[in-house]
């Protein structure tokens, strides 16, 4: 391959990834808009109505709002990571992106090892808290940190046993193949959501608890800890934690589509489903599962530290593992294990 | 050059420029910071090399897990900035002496290193080679030929994990503990009663005091006496 060749290349990829990311950003946009919309209504509110038609523009106006606001630094900071932590946030929670395929083909970097990927990038995200905290140099923040530091440690564990049970059942870490091994004549019956249905609530209920919704937003509870590692943050810096929480949870919204749901394919293999293009599904099933975290945040109060710890380590983690016993006992017993290697 | 090359060198100065800065930083926080670029940019090496898995391992192990851990112990200590730059010299023959001997050490390897000449000259392998992803590689071997050996190393990590747990493990005595399955398995019977108290008199013993006490929660009623508390 020449260098012009390369270079080609490269401008490509960065071409598709442009046009993702405007993708995800402006659907972001709206899913701030739907989170805030669902959580009114179920508190008999209405919810943001004022700027735009039905309010339709007020992540845009929050935009603006941020970027157009002085930056506040406070003195004893260390400055360069307190700028640094937000942006290690978002970079990180964007990356998750590159390999998550949104339709057949339709992926930036289609890597053998892409679940592992997700889960990589998604325990570095942590380092994007911890060094707000600390940065911040703030007893609240740092104490908002060490919570949040010790919560995403915990629940990546079972976390990542639930991956593995998955993979069990497709043989392969590619998310294209995860997707393609749910392909059946059985539809919406034959997606892991239904064969592996404890395994897809620990993953929901984890993934909550990773990417800090409530009722696990204890390193932001605001009760306790004013605002917990973000308290010292304002102006476009706070808009990038934001911004990327809400990347990370999508992140989750989308890898649990193609885990549980059949990321792409159509509910049933008939005809009026399958005429809808791939896309389509994909977006609409991540959009049910956010509804599922935004009415959870709705409903559910707060946890104590000492039993999210709990549900964590004493529960999670020895369902999980036995799961993943089990499951691999089932598989071999029943022949249904898949090849190695494909 | 190549845009692999390229990597290589971006990754490899990348690493070598953090480990230097990791004992070279005078704040120890920064330092861990560096250590953990230096890990995420030895997984980029390992991309390069087509170890794509052991590369997603690293980085969740490692920088996921471990380098978070130090990271919250440095954190969370006392450090005098000021103190921590004296001891350089007194410990430096030391280190010198570790590196060095490190050195000689990886030269020997190196320098040593050669393949079996009677393995040059046999017949290459004819047949079908495997193709298999890296991670499904080392899963048929480490499983198979090398269960024993990894299921030691599983072993050896219990046996520090339960050490560590005995070392720090307190029971506390007199602390007011919840637990949750006794409170799942409470029923309405022994949760609730209802009484209607006298005025100026209060709840005698009689009903008030067996309620609440599976929890250890506070008195059921206000008036009631205080003497069993």
């Amino acid at each position: 391959m020449t260098f012009w060749e390369a270079s080609l290349d490269v401008a490509l990829i960065a071409l598709a990834s442009l046009t993702l990311m405007s993708v995800l950003m402006i659907y972001i946009a709206y899913i701030l808009y739907a989170d805030r919309k669902i959580w009114a209504a179920v508190q008999l509110r209405r919810g943001p109505n004022v700027v735009g038609p039905w309010g339709l523009l007020q992540s845009f106006a929050d935009l603006l709002k941020f970027v157009l606001k002085e930056p506040v630094i406070p003195a004893s900071a260390n400055k360069g990571l307190f700028l640094l932590a937000p942006l290690v946030l978002v970079f990180l929670a964007l990356t998750a992106w590159a390999v998550i395929p949104v339709d057949a083909g339709w992926v930036i970097a289609d890597l053998n090892v892409g679940i592992l990927f997700v889960f990589a990038v998604s325990s570095l995200q942590v380092y994007g808290v911890i060094m707000a905290g600390w940065a911040s140099n703030s007893k609240y923040a740092f104490l908002g940190a060490l919570r949040s530091a010790a919560q995403m440690i915990s629940y990546e564990v079972s976390i990542g046993f639930v991956i593995i049970t998955v993979l069990l059942c497709v043989g392969s870490l590619n998310l294209t193949a995860i997707v393609e091994s749910q392909n059946s004549e059985w539809g919406i019956f034959g997606w892991y959501w239904l064969w592996l249905f404890p395994m897809f609530v620990i993953f929901l209920i984890s993934a909550l608890a990773e990417t800090n919704r409530p009722p696990f937003d204890l390193p932001e509870a605001e009760s306790e800890l004013v605002a917990g590692f973000m308290v010292e943050y304002s102006s476009t810096p706070y808009l990038l934690f934001m911004l990327g929480e809400y990347v990370a949870i999508m992140t989750m919204c989308a890898l649990m589509t193609i885990m549980f749901f059949g990321g792409w394919l159509p509910p049933f293999p008939i005809a009026p489903f399958t005429w809808v293009p791939g896309i389509v599904w994909f977006v609409l099933k991540m959009s049910l599962v956010f509804f599922i975290f935004a009415m959870v945040k709705a409903f559910v109060p707060r946890y104590r530290y000492d039993q999210l710890m709990r549900l964590g380590w004493k529960v999670f983690l020895p369902l999980s593992l036995a799961a993943v016993v089990i499951v691999a006992f089932v598989l071999k017993l029943t022949g249904l294990a898949p090849g190695v290697g494909a | 050059m190549s845009v692999t090359a390229a990597f290589f060198y971006l990754f490899a100065g990348i690493t070598v420029a953090s480990a230097f800065l990791v004992i070279a930083s005078r704040n120890p926080v920064h330092a861990v910071l560096f250590l953990i670029l230096a890990f995420v940019n030895a997984a980029g090496l390992f991309v390069l090399l087509g170890a794509e898995f052991l590369a997603m391992i690293l980085v969740v192990v490692y920088v996921g897990a471990v380098a978070v851990l130090f990271l919250f112990v440095i954190m969370l200590l006392d450090i005098d900035f000021a103190s921590l730059r004296q001891g350089v010299l007194q410990y430096l023959p030391i280190g010198a002496t570790v590196g060095v001997i490190f050195l000689v050490e990886l030269i020997l390897v190196v320098t040593t290193y050669a393949v079996d000449p009677a393995l040059l000259a046999a017949e290459p392998v004819v047949g079908e080679v495997p193709v298999m992803t890296n991670t499904a590689a080392l899963g048929s071997v480490l499983y198979t030929r090398y269960v024993y050996f990894f299921q030691l190393a599983g072993l050896i990590l219990l046996v520090a994990m339960i050490g560590a747990i005995v070392l720090t493990l307190r029971e506390r005595v007199g602390t007011k503990r919840q637990d949750a399955v006794r409170q799942g398995l409470r029923t309405k019977e022994e949760a609730i009663g209802m009484t209607s108290p006298p005025i100026g008199k209060g709840l005698g013993k009689g009903l008030g005091s067996g309620l609440g006490s599976g929890l250890g929660s506070g008195s059921p009623a206000p008036a009631r006496p205080r003497e069993d508390a």
